[in-house]
C-alpha cells in the first residue's frame, strides 16, 4: 500500500447565513485547497462529496458540485455520516489512494443550514436518530448530549462549571480565528446570565454549552507518495484511520458517560499509527457541545475516564498545555456546518504540522489527531496525521 | 382495488414519522394498556423497542413480552427548546431507563413536578401507557 499524504487544505469562512448556493459555497473551500496544493483539475482523479441530506433541496449534490468546479469527467460520489461526513470521505479517499486505484483524490464537505429555521434544523437532526422509536418523543441533538452530560455528572461528579471551562477556552481561540462564526470572548460570568450563555436549552446544558449551526465548506486533497512529493513541499502524512459505529437508539448504549465510537475509532487509529495518546501534540475533537469535548478528551486517552474536568481546569488543553485541544476555537466558536466540519478540523491540524498555524501554532508538533463524531455517537472517526 | 395499508404505527408519539412496521401490534397492546417488547423464540434475546426479526437467529420467530416492574433511571434531560412539531409541549423531560435485560427510552410523566430537582440518576422508575397532549399513544415513566 502506498503512503497517503494531505497535499492541500481549504475552507470557507463559516457563517450563520451564506449568501449563495451550495455549489458557490463549495467553490470557496475548493479554490483555497487547489491554490494551496498548486495543482490543476486534471491532477485530481476523483472527488468525494460530503454533506448531510435534507438541509437544502438538492438531491444527489455530488454531480452538481463536481460539474460547477470543472471536475468532469472524473468519478464523483456522495458520502454521508451526518456530522462526520467529511472524515468518512477522507477515509474513503485514503483507501482509494492507498489501494493504488487513484493517485490524487479530493474530499469536499459542505452544508447550508440557514435555509431552515433553528427549530426545523433540530427536527432534521432529531430525525438523524431513530425516527420510529426516539425522534417521536421530540428529541434533538442538544437533548441527547444533555443525557450524556447528566450521566457524566452523576458518575464522576462533574459540574456545569467544568463544561463552562471548555467554552471559555474555545472562545479564547475563537477570537483569533477569522473563519469562525463566534468571535467574542466568553467569561464564566456570562453563564450566570440567562440572556447570554446561561439560557437553558436541555438540562444540564445551557446556551453556552452548544455550538451554532453554520453554513460552510471544506476541502482536503490527498495524494500518493510519488505525487505528494512532486506537488508538495510539506506533505502531511495520514498515519492512522479509525472508524466505528454504535446503536442509533440510546437503548443500545452500554454507558452514556462516554462515546464508544470515539474509544473504538481512537484505538484503531493509534494502533495503525503505532503511537499512543501521549505522542499527540495537538488535537481537534468533536465539540458540538462542551460535554462532547469532555468525553472526547477521556475517550481518546488524554485523560482517564472522569479525569477530563481536572485536565481542563489545569488548562492542559490550552495552546501552552500538555495536549492542546481545539485551539482554532472548535465547533463551539467556528460553528458546525455538518458536512464541512471534519475537513475544517483536518485543515487546522495540517496547518499545525506544516508550522503554518500563525497565532495558534504549537511548538514543533510531530503528530496531530482529528476526532469527528456523526450523530450522537452513532458514527465515530479518528484520523492521525504526522509530518516528515 | 389496492389493499389498505396497515398504518397503525402512525398513532405512536406526538409526531409520528413511521406508519408501517411489522411490529404494528405494539399499538394494539398499548391501547390495551400494555407496553410490549419482543423476544426471539430461537435464541431468547429480548428486544425493546420490539423488533420483527432477530439478527442473531436470522429468523422472524418472535413472541411478545410485557415490560413490567421497575427499571433504573440511566439519565434524563428537560428540554426548554424543541424541534418543530414539539414546541407546544415544552418543557418536557426525556429519559432512559434500564430494566436489566433491555432499556426503554421515553418521556417522564408530565405530572412529575420539578423533574430536574426530583429525579436522580439511579432511582427506580416504572413505565405506563399514556396519551400525548395531542391525543396520540405513548408511554411515560414515573418514579416507582
Amino acid at each position: 500500500m502506498s503512503r497517503v499524504a494531505v497535499i492541500g487544505v481549504g475552507q470557507s469562512t463559516f457563517v450563520r447565513s451564506y449568501p449563495g448556493s451550495i455549489r458557490e459555497l463549495a467553490f470557496e473551500a475548493y479554490s483555497e485547497a487547489m491554490k494551496d496544493a498548486n495543482i490543476q483539475n486534471s491532477d485530481v482523479d476523483a472527488t468525494v462529496m460530503c454533506s448531510a441530506p435534507e438541509y437544502d433541496k438538492q438531491r444527489s449534490p455530488a454531480g452538481v458540485v463536481a460539474e460547477y468546479l470543472g471536475l468532469n469527467p472524473q468519478p464523483t460520489f456522495y458520502v454521508e455520516t451526518l456530522c462526520s461526513s467529511s472524515s468518512t470521505g477522507l477515509k474513503l479517499a485514503y483507501s482509494l489512494v492507498a489501494s493504488g486505484l487513484h493517485d490524487c483524490v479530493m474530499v469536499l464537505g459542505f452544508q447550508i443550514m440557514s435555509q431552515l429555521t433553528s427549530n426545523e434544523s433540530q427536527e432534521r437532526m432529531g430525525r438523524g436518530a431513530d425516527i420510529q422509536w426516539e425522534s417521536t418523543f421530540g428529541t434533538m441533538m442538544p437533548a441527547y448530549y444533555a443525557l450524556h452530560a447528566q450521566a457524566h455528572f452523576a458518575r464522576y461528579g462533574t459540574k456545569p462549571e467544568d463544561l463552562a471551562n471548555i467554552r471559555v477556552k474555545s472562545a479564547t481561540y475563537g477570537v483569533l480565528n477569522d473563519r469562525a462564526v463566534y468571535r467574542k470572548p466568553v467569561a464564566h460570568e456570562d453563564f450566570l446570565d440567562p440572556q447570554k450563555m446561561g439560557g437553558p436549552v436541555a438540562s444540564p446544558l445551557r446556551v453556552g454549552d452548544c455550538c451554532a449551526n453554520a453554513d460552510g465548506s471544506s476541502c482536503i486533497i490527498v495524494a500518493n507518495e510519488e505525487k505528494a512529493k512532486r506537488f508538495c513541499k510539506k506533505p502531511v502524512w495520514i498515519l492512522g484511520v479509525g472508524a466505528a459505529s454504535a446503536s442509533v437508539n440510546m437503548v443500545g448504549r452500554e454507558s452514556l458517560s462516554g462515546l464508544a465510537v470515539g474509544i473504538e475509532a481512537g484505538k484503531q487509529a493509534y494502533k495503525m499509527a503505532g503511537i499512543t495518546p501521549k505522542h499527540i501534540d495537538v488535537a481537534e475533537v468533536h465539540d458540538c457541545f462542551t460535554i462532547a469535548e469532555m468525553m472526547a478528551i477521556e475517550n481518546l486517552g488524554f485523560a482517564e475516564a472522569g479525569g477530563g474536568p481536572e485536565l481542563v481546569r489545569a488548562k492542559e488543553t490550552y495552546k501552552e498545555g500538555s495536549i492542546p485541544v481545539n485551539i482554532d476555537g472548535g465547533l463551539l466558536s467556528k460553528g458546525h456546518p455538518i458536512g464541512a466540519t471534519g475537513g475544517s478540523q483536518v485543515r487546522t491540524i495540517v496547518r499545525q504540522l506544516r508550522d503554518e498555524a500563525d497565532n495558534i501554532q504549537v511548538k514543533d508538533p510531530m503528530f496531530g489527531l482529528v476526532h469527528n463524531i456523526g450523530g450522537v455517537g452513532l458514527y465515530g472517526s479518528v484520523t492521525i496525521f504526522g509530518r516528515e | 382495488m389496492a389493499k389498505d395499508k396497515d398504518v397503525r404505527f402512525s398513532k405512536f408519539g406526538t409526531v409520528s414519522f413511521t406508519g408501517v412496521t411489522q411490529v404494528n401490534d405494539f399499538i394494539d397492546y398499548l391501547e390495551q394498556g400494555k407496553i410490549m417488547g419482543t423476544v426471539c423464540k430461537d435464541c431468547g434475546q429480548k428486544f425493546f423497542p420490539p423488533r420483527a426479526q432477530c439478527y442473531k437467529s436470522l429468523s422472524s420467530n418472535m413472541d411478545w413480552f410485557e415490560v413490567t416492574g421497575k427499571g433504573k433511571l440511566v439519565s434524563f434531560s428537560t428540554l426548554r427548546y424543541g424541534p418543530t412539531g414539539f414546541t407546544d409541549e415544552l418543557p418536557y423531560t426525556i429519559a432512559l431507563v434500564d430494566y436489566g435485560d433491555y432499556k426503554v427510552f421515553g418521556r417522564i410523566d408530565p405530572a412529575v413536578s420539578n423533574p430536574d430537582d426530583s429525579l436522580k440518576v439511579g432511582m427506580e422508575m416504572a413505565a405506563k401507557p399514556a396519551k400525548t397532549s395531542n391525543g396520540q399513544l405513548t408511554y411515560v415513566f414515573q418514579p416507582a
